[in-house]
């Protein structure tokens, strides 16, 4: 049993409250709750957007993880640096689009990349460009949604950020580290350990328990799950707190499929056995995949416009009124509504008050070191 | 005659003669092998690569035991290497085994230094043999051989190709030490995977010029395996100590949920041809590619720095000695000219001094005549001044006299009258 099962019964449920009303309409029954099938009816039609980022080293398989995600091809003419090129590389951001459909809906799918991230030999500041794309992606929905004309506003905000962490290590690396708390107010990170199948199940419990030490001792604000309502079911609650405990996500992916105990599943394969991307003892792919696209998306997309995004404005705001009430200036790019400005007789009224305000400040200083100084003697 | 004789011999070829019965110095490799054991070997590795990467892991499984080591964290502020030196024993061969770790290698975030420590201790320990070989009274037999021979470079198994910082440091060694470049942590790339990545990493250290070490093919006994070897670089290890039950042996091995990953197997890892490659058929090589190669490169440069050379201009061979012999009487007649200078110099000195002296003399030979003219004319003075006083002392005497004869003569003279 799991989250797919129970939002389709959900979703069967809604469909079957429409056969009910037609025929019970003389029963004393407004109606309105066939509203849940009434959004769900104009959101198939309107199509759904998601923006995912992919950040880390190269090597680390994100490429492939995509790949075994949205179970399409979306890196097909890659080209690979060599190590001697990539020794001054500078990060670069791609971004790649998809429209994907599945039981009629729509949805448009961009994938940002960040290859050359890590790379260099010299990686200082290696997650600024990442930044600047974020904030201009911010800037220009900012800019559209104070626009006249909203119809069609083009929502490019990043979503969802996966970021992956090498499993050769003991844990978190300085630029990890760097790179996570350079983003974690602007976009909702996931961490995630790469090739998972590096590692012996004691071994990815440590290193699982080692990186979210270190998130937490470092301060490293990374996407938490919302918690569940207190009516949901017991078996919801206790899956929820798993996927809660099992974070950071241990994942492997996969372009191949292989045969592995009668069935044609993706998978790898190695002389000691094959690895099962879907199967759930051998890494957490089913749990991301779960999370990300099955019952979360849409609680990312809303943490994304609710949190990041008006975080982004208000400081936006701020930073334009403060310019603005310096220079002197009237017009502005943007609609603001103008702060209210006080009156030549209680400005003047408010001057006087703040500097005798000072003053007195200037006088308890002065007493208290005074006092200080007595003690002291 | 003896002298002719003697002549006429060295100017033949030489000549191979066939022996008539077993003579006994086919023993002679023998009383060579007798003569290392009981002295014993040392060997050095030096494992540069991540941490985490499992160099440790593949040091412990590589010798069968348990090296004490602390795992190290990734906020290293530098790169620092870690020499630790173990003794071992396997049959009646003792080792001295030296492993250099490095500790910090590819954390930071400004990674354009990290090469630099490596490099400076290898320089190190090639001029501490400089030092002890130049030396008058040596004892190389008894010296502590710490010269890196072999320097294991791992690669993280990201199976694209090298690392930028992979390239720079390999770059900055292959022309010190014997690289032998592995994939570390081997069992998260396929069979397929693997061997693209095997020939991306060769083909870009052959672009890049990178000389890696080679197995020596030269030799009939080993040049067969040791040329199918070359061709399976870089290796795919995997270390383990733990043992896992396969089947009804122990073994040591990885478990994992969909297998078991056995260290010893060669269709899982090629473990097993770098242990071959590295401790039972290659190592006295390598120690003798460092001595030969490496260490005879390191020396040439250093002693040119200094200014010796092998020709003079005449381009006659000079030998050590006679350049050593030049270079010290140059150094000598130098000493000697600084000593003159030197001397010169404190001559001037002294005479400067001694003038400045005798000025000073004068100076105060004046003064103290200028003092005592002063003192006399003040004495002389003083000398009339007494002279006045007396005179007056002495009139005034002589009136006091007069003044007391007329007074005692008067007093009678008062008396009478007052009789009358």
């Amino acid at each position: 049993m799991d989250a797919i099962m129970l939002q389709e019964k959900l979703v069967e449920r809604l469909l079957c409250a429409r056969g009910r009303t037609t025929r019970q309409k003389d029963k004393q029954y407004v109606g309105f709750a066939t509203l849940p099938n009434q959004v769900h009816r104009k959101s198939v039609k309107k199509g759904f957007d998601f923006t995912l980022m992919v950040a880390g080293e190269s090597g680390l398989g994100k490429s492939t993880l995509v790949n075994s995600l949205f179970l399409t091809d979306l890196y097909k003419d890659r080209k690979l640096l060599n190590a001697e090129e990539r020794i001054n590389q500078t990060v670069e951001i791609t971004k790649h689009t998809v429209d994907i459909e599945e039981k009629g809906v729509k949805l448009k799918l961009t994938i940002v990349d960040t290859p050359g991230f890590g790379d260099a030999v010299n990686n200082n500041e290696c997650w600024k460009p990442i930044t600047d794309y974020i904030d201009q992606q911010f800037e220009q929905y900012f800019r559209d949604e104070s626009g006249l004309n909203r119809k069609n506003i083009l929502d490019n905000r990043v979503h969802c950020c996966l970021y992956f962490i090498p499993p050769f290590g003991h844990g978190l690396r300085p630029v990890d580290v760097e790179f996570m708390k350079a983003l974690h107010e602007k976009v909702n990170i996931i961490p995630l350990v790469a090739k998972a199948d590096c590692l012996t199940p004691n071994e990815i419990k440590k290193l699982k328990d080692r990186v979210r030490d270190e998130i937490e001792r470092f301060g490293i604000k990374v996407y938490q799950f919302p918690e569940c309502d207190s009516d949901e079911d017991e078996e919801f609650k206790q899956m929820d707190k798993e996927l809660k405990e099992c974070t950071p996500f241990a994942v492997i992916g996969s372009n191949t499929v292989v045969e592995a105990r009668g069935q044609r599943v993706r998978g790898r394969l190695y002389p000691w056995g094959i690895v099962e991307v879907e199967n759930q003892s051998h890494c957490d792919f089913v749990k991301l995949r779960n999370m990300l696209i099955r019952s979360h998306m849409h609680d990312l997309k809303d943490v994304t416009c609710d949190v990041h995004y008006e975080n982004y404005r208000a400081h936006c705001i701020q930073e334009m009124t403060s310019k603005l009430a310096q220079d002197n200036r009237i017009d502005s790019p943007i609609p603001i509504l103008p702060l209210p400005t006080p009156d030549a007789e209680t400005e003047r009224l408010i001057k006087m008050k703040d500097e005798e305000l000072k003053r007195m400040q200037e006088m308890l200083e002065k007493m208290q070191q005074q006092m200080h100084e007595k003690d002291t003697c | 005659m003896a002298a002719t004789d003697v002549d006429v011999f060295s100017s033949e070829e030489k000549r191979s003669l066939s022996l008539g019965g077993h003579v006994g110095f086919d023993s002679l490799p023998d009383q060579l092998v007798s003569k290392s054991v009981t002295q014993g070997f040392c060997f050095n590795i030096l494992c540069v690569g991540e941490t985490g990467i499992g160099k440790s892991t593949l040091m412990n499984t590589l010798f069968n035991t348990t090296f004490e080591n602390e795992e190290a964290s990734h906020y290293q502020n530098g790169v620092y290497l870690r020499p630790r030196t173990y003794d071992l024993q396997e049959s009646n061969v003792h080792l001295k085994l030296t492993i250099v770790d490095t500790v910090g290698f590819g954390d930071q975030i400004n990674k354009e230094e990290s090469y630099k420590p490596i490099v400076d201790y290898i320089d190190t320990q090639f001029e501490n043999y400089l030092q002890e070989e130049l030396k008058i009274k040596r004892s190389l037999f008894n010296y502590h051989d710490t010269r890196i021979h072999i320097c294991l470079y791992f690669i993280a198994p990201t199976g694209h190709s090298l690392k930028s910082l992979d390239l720079v440091t390999m770059k900055k060694l292959d022309s010190k030490v014997n690289i032998i470049p592995i994939i570390a942590k081997a069992d998260t790339i396929s069979k397929s995977e693997l061997h693209k990545f095997k020939i991306k990493i060769m083909s870009e250290l052959v672009s890049n010029g990178v000389q890696i070490y080679q197995f020596p093919t030269d030799d009939e006994a080993v040049s067969e395996i040791n040329s199918s070897m070359n061709a399976h670089l870089p290796f795919a290890v995997v270390g383990s100590v733990e043992e896992v039950k396969v089947g009804n042996k122990t073994v040591r091995a990885r478990q994992y949920p969909w297998g078991v990953v056995q260290v010893e197997n060669e269709s899982h890892c090629d473990f097993v041809k770098l242990r071959e490659m590295l401790i039972r058929v290659n190592m006295e090589d390598l120690r003798e590619q460092t001595h030969a190669r490496h260490y005879e490169l390191y020396r040439r440069c250093k002693l040119e720095e200094m200014g010796f050379k092998d020709t003079d201009p005449d381009s006659q061979p000079f030998s050590l000695q006679e350049t050593y012999e030049a270079k010290r009487k140059e150094f000598l007649s130098d000493l000697q000219r600084k000593e003159e200078e030197m001397r010169q110099m404190f001559v001037n000195k002294v005479k400067e001094t001694e003038s400045e002296l005798k000025e000073k003399e004068r100076e105060l030979h004046d003064k103290f005549e200028q003092l005592k003219r002063m003192h006399q004319e003040e004495k002389r003075k003083v000398e009339e001044k007494r002279r006045d006083l007396e005179e007056e002392m002495n009139a005034f005497n002589r009136r006091k006299m007069a003044a007391e004869t007329l007074s005692l003569s008067q007093p009678l003279k008062k008396d009478k009258d007052k009789k009358n």
